[in-house]
């Protein structure tokens, strides 16, 4: 029959229709992560268009950049994705302490990771208002250090609540979400790496 | 339980009304209700309109005459920079979105969006991004005057030297409104993805709905670059940097190729939905099925991918090699394949339909023959040798007026008239309504047809002075838009005394098929008792098998 809408099998359509919170919450996370990566990409993008058109695009004086201690960051950072994935996994067995153990290594990785930075660009011989060279490279690496940061705050946010009862007892979505987050903000530093210190 | 057939369609009974969404406190609250949240979407960006209406009324005003003789240069420039940005930003957008909020749940039949508690912080941040935009105008410097696309280095300049000017502002208030949208867009593809009820799968799906989810990709996709360029600006404004400031080894040129990869995507932002509206209301009063669903829907999409790839149209005379230019020439006149596709489409099921013309019909009649109008002379713009010819005239001006008023904003109106029965249980004034869409459709033509002839003469556009040669079209362009201005009184005398005393609305006034109509007028607070099950494609109007549409007894 060419109906829209079945009135028979309506009284049986409220079991059928559970409502997948955890699903949705994942599923919009992702979305929004596509939207940032955007961002990115709209960074990239304006970096490498810069760093082909502009004419004496490292200024006067500037020496370019180190590549070794970036590269122990990345690898650094790189291995701390590892890490929190084996965090996710110990609370799938519901072994809080090696989550908690695995959380804090992440933690402090990614805190190596900033404080790394930090050390570099106090160091570096030009400024954020260096000609075009100096604002694209603070703002892509800086951007992105906020999102580490962000990842971190995350991080510290689900080893909190992993010490209430209960908590990571049924869903994980934020212990997931902060997984895929800092895998993203990883993935993100990879290409970010390759094209500011590899390719200059 | 019994059905009353209505032209071989099987409807349910009318059940009273019961549980309205509340008393008139509730939208002035933090409700997170999609349905009160998309009426306080409505209300807040009608407020708007008339803010961006009345700064249009001034600027007409002006251009009566050749010399600038009515309002001061800085109010001028902030003026017709306010007034692009508070129609896009604070009137099409949210009010698109509020219609969005309101109907998505409902035609997809689900209690809430997917984040009800995020829907209701975008929406107020709404008020603060409007709020922030207009609060510029009380400091030093004045507002934003480097016009709605804020191109550097015009918008660099910092008229009071101060850290914070009315172009920062501006930019604050732009970004605040895309974080709004991101997490708009965000809820609305997660609910149309993941909260359909069974059995509706992506092609049973309104058109509406479809055209939400078109539009809203956009937004996830084109949004970030544009707000990726406004930081940029900011921090060039702000901090000292060098981005986009020639004089300083910065390249402007970026800033249009970050501010129209997604400006020109956020036309399709606007009028996908406005399209949306187009294919539920026509069906209905044809009484026909919607000629080609499938192909329409997927038409949306089409649009919202090719729309990533066309917006360098807007700077073919920004320095763009030929080679380029020939390129999004190409992509630009392709999108008028899936629009045309639409068209034809709502021209067939309009084609020998039983019509009735009440006010929705006639807003959304209007919209059509003034959208086909913008889109000819799209084409011409989308031209290389026109658009060098007429780029910053007066003749852009006048062809996305009909894209924005001529379409959007008659289509916004249909659809307010549409589903004003359902929003607020009670049916308006045909009449009022119709002297409304007469005032509008003239003064619409009046106030936009003569800025085509002005442009081909070289009439340039944001200007407050002109030759004296400018004057007849410029005369004929300011009545008419004073006309439009004034459509808009009967529209509000209508809007209020019907919500207030209007007649009681039944369920399903126009006797149409969508899920919305099965559930009271205004729904009640989850709106359906129990979640339905969807068996076919959603217009089925004068098919001869009879539908049954129920929710529950």
């Amino acid at each position: 029959m060419d109906s829209y809408i079945n009135s028979d099998e309506l009284h049986h359509s409220g079991a059928e229709h559970t409502h997948d919170e955890e699903g949705n919450k994942m599923f919009g996370f992702i979305v929004f992560l596509l939207s940032e990566s955007v961002i990115f990409l709209s960074f990239f993008a304006g970096y490498a268009i810069y760093k082909t058109t502009t004419p004496n695009w490292l200024p006067a004086g500037v020496s370019g950049l180190e590549v070794k201690e970036p590269t122990i960051n990345t690898i650094i950072l790189v291995a701390s994705s590892f890490v929190i994935y084996l965090a996710e996994r110990a609370l799938q067995r519901h072994d809080l302490v090696k989550f908690r153990l695995f959380l804090l290594t992440t933690m402090a990785m990614g805190t190596y990771f900033l404080v790394g930075q930090a050390i570099e660009w106090n160091g570096l011989d030009f400024g954020f208002t260096t000609g075009v060279f100096g604002g694209t490279f603070y703002l892509l690496t800086g951007f992105h250090g906020l999102h580490v940061f962000t990842g971190i705050l995350l991080q510290l946010i689900i080893l909190v609540r992993s010490f209430i009862p209960g908590n990571y007892d049924t869903g994980h979505f934020g212990v997931n979400a902060t997984s895929l987050f800092w895998h993203f903000v990883d993935v993100i530093w990879i290409i970010l790496f390759i094209l500011i210190y590899v390719w200059q | 339980m019994t059905n009353v057939p209505i032209e071989g369609i099987l409807l349910p009974n009318e059940k009273p009304n019961h549980e309205s969404p509340g008393n008139w406190k509730e939208y002035f609250s933090f409700s997170t209700d999609h349905k009160v949240i998309g009426i306080q979407y409505l209300v807040t960006s009608f407020f708007f309109f008339l803010v961006g209406g009345i700064f249009a009324m001034v600027m007409r005003g002006e251009l009566m005459t050749p010399e600038s003789d009515l309002v001061d240069r800085t109010v001028y420039n902030g003026m017709f920079t306010m007034h692009g940005t508070v129609m896009l930003f604070l009137w099409t957008f949210p009010s698109l979105v509020g219609f969005a909020n309101y109907l998505v749940p409902l035609m997809i039949g689900a209690r809430d969006m997917a984040f009800p508690r995020l829907n209701a912080v975008a929406f107020w941040m709404v008020p603060v991004v409007g709020i922030i935009m207009m609060g510029s105008f009380f400091i030093p410097g004045g507002p934003a005057q480097a016009g709605w696309w804020a191109y550097p280095p015009v918008s660099l300049q910092n008229p009071t030297g101060n850290l914070i000017n009315g172009q920062v502002l501006w930019l604050l208030a732009v970004a605040i409104s895309g974080v709004s949208s991101i997490m708009g867009a965000v809820n609305f593809v997660t609910t149309i993805v993941k909260m359909r009820a069974p059995g509706m799968g992506f092609f049973r799906m309104p058109l509406f709905v479809w055209a939400v989810f078109s539009a809203q990709i956009i937004q996830l996709f084109g949004l970030p670059a544009l707000t990726a360029g406004a930081v940029m600006l900011l921090l060039d404004l702000t901090a000292g940097t060098a981005f986009f400031d020639p004089a300083r080894g910065g390249n402007p040129v970026m800033f249009q190729h970050y501010f129209w990869f997604y400006s020109h995507p956020a036309v399709y932002v606007i009028i996908l939905p406005i399209f949306g509206i187009f294919s539920e209301i026509f069906p209905v009063y044809s009484r026909k099925p919607l000629f080609g669903y499938k192909v329409v829907a997927v038409s949306s999409i089409l649009i919202a991918v090719v729309s990533g790839i066309v917006w360098v149209h807007h700077m073919y005379v920004s320095g763009t090699p030929g080679w380029l230019r020939l390129i999004f020439m190409l992509t630009t006149m392709f999108v008028s394949v899936p629009t045309g596709i639409k068209v034809f489409a709502w021209v067939a099921t309009i084609w020998g339909g039983k019509l009735r013309l009440n006010t929705a019909m006639l807003f959304a009649l209007g919209g059509l023959i003034m959208f086909v109008f913008a889109g000819i002379t799209g084409i011409m713009l989308s031209s290389v040798p026109v658009d060098v010819h007429v780029n910053n005239t007066y003749f852009v001006v006048g062809h996305f007026h009909y894209v924005l008023y001529g379409t959007v904003t008659m289509g916004l109106f249909a659809a307010i008239y549409h589903w004003f029965p359902k929003m607020t249980g009670r049916m308006y004034s045909e009449s009022w309504g119709k002297i409304h869409f007469w005032l509008a459709f003239i003064g619409t033509n009046l106030n936009f047809l003569p800025m085509h002839p002005l442009g081909l003469q070289g009439m340039l556009r944001r200007v407050a002075s002109y030759a004296p040669e400018y004057q007849f079209w410029n005369v004929i362009a300011s009545l008419g838009g004073f006309l439009l201005g004034m459509s808009t009184l009967p529209f509000i005398f209508n809007m209020v005394i019907s919500w207030m005393q209007g007649e009681k609305a039944p369920n399903n006034p126009w006797r149409a098929i969508g899920l919305e109509w099965m559930v009271s007028s205004p729904p009640p607070v989850e709106n359906f008792e129990e979640i339905p099950i969807i068996i076919s494609e959603p217009y089925g109007y004068g098919k001869s098998e009879p539908l049954t549409a129920n929710l529950s007894e």
